[in-house]
């Protein structure tokens, strides 16, 4: 399974972004033979309509998950229809942080 | 949640053909908190995170609804409107993170694995009920969403 992260840089010590639509990079992590992508996020500079074509991007790169630090407005609806669940994090992590709270978590299975 | 999704009259044999009357959901909730919890507005305004004003807005649509509902004999349906379950969202109590849920009740943070879990409430402004009364200009403005009218 694909986990879309949103980081702030494309290096596994950045943090993890504060903006979902807006953020960098997308990280993709897949839990299954633990490869990691990283991906500049064309939408980041853009004005408007930035939410919906970053779900539109992680979606075709597959992903069931998305770790952010917030999500906009309009995305809650449209992950429900896409059927991608949605992590907020609470405090600053890096990605490789995150990575490996993903990988125990895939070893406790 | 209502507890239904409507209500149809009976006794007549017209109520089949006239038209329903579309009680939307955020009316729904105000009539809920307004006459059944007992709230006054500016509490129930507050637990709906949006202003008195606005409140007053959506009982009184509410009311003439119910009232338009009794009068002329007609169904009524409950749905719509513009709302947000905040059920939805669970907290981990090992890394802290929250998460909603997909289609069945989660067992296990999706991210680090564990099962201590709870469903998460997120903090209300206590002191917006005061601040919400008689002053008239609204100094919450951030923290109160628009309900778009029908």
């Amino acid at each position: 399974m694909r986990v879309a992260i949103a980081s702030t840089g494309n290096a596994l010590s950045d943090n993890v972004d504060l903006h979902f639509g807006r953020c960098e990079y997308f990280v993709f992590y897949d839990t299954d033979n633990g490869q990691c992508e990283f991906v500049l996020n064309p939408n980041r500079d853009k004005e408007e309509n930035v939410g919906p074509e970053s779900v539109q991007l992680i979606t075709s790169y597959g992903a069931e998950k998305v770790v952010s630090r917030e999500f906009g407005f309009r995305i809650k609806s449209l992950m429900m229809e896409k059927k991608i669940q949605m992590i907020v994090l609470q405090q600053d992590k890096t990605i490789e942080e995150v990575i490996g709270l993903l990988v125990n978590n895939g070893k406790g299975k | 949640m209502p507890a239904v999704s409507g209500f149809k009259p009976y006794g007549s044999d017209k109520t089949g053909k006239r038209k329903a009357v579309f009680l939307l959901c955020e009316e729904y909730e105000a009539l809920r908190l307004n006459d059944y919890e007992k709230c006054n507005q500016c509490e129930a305004a507050a637990i709906m995170q949006i202003s008195r004003p606005t409140f007053t807005r959506i009982y009184i649509s509410a009311r003439e609804k119910i009232a338009t509902a009794f009068v002329e004999g007609r169904k009524i349906v409950i749905e719509g409107g513009k709302i947000e379950y905040d059920q939805d969202w669970y907290k981990c109590d090992t890394c802290g993170c929250l998460f909603d849920k997909l289609e069945e009740v989660p067992e296990r943070c999706p991210l680090c694995g564990a099962t201590d879990i709870e469903i998460y409430i997120p903090p209300r402004v206590e002191s917006s009920i005061e601040s919400l009364c008689g002053k008239g200009k609204c100094k919450h403005r951030k923290y109160r969403r628009r309900l778009v009218e029908k």
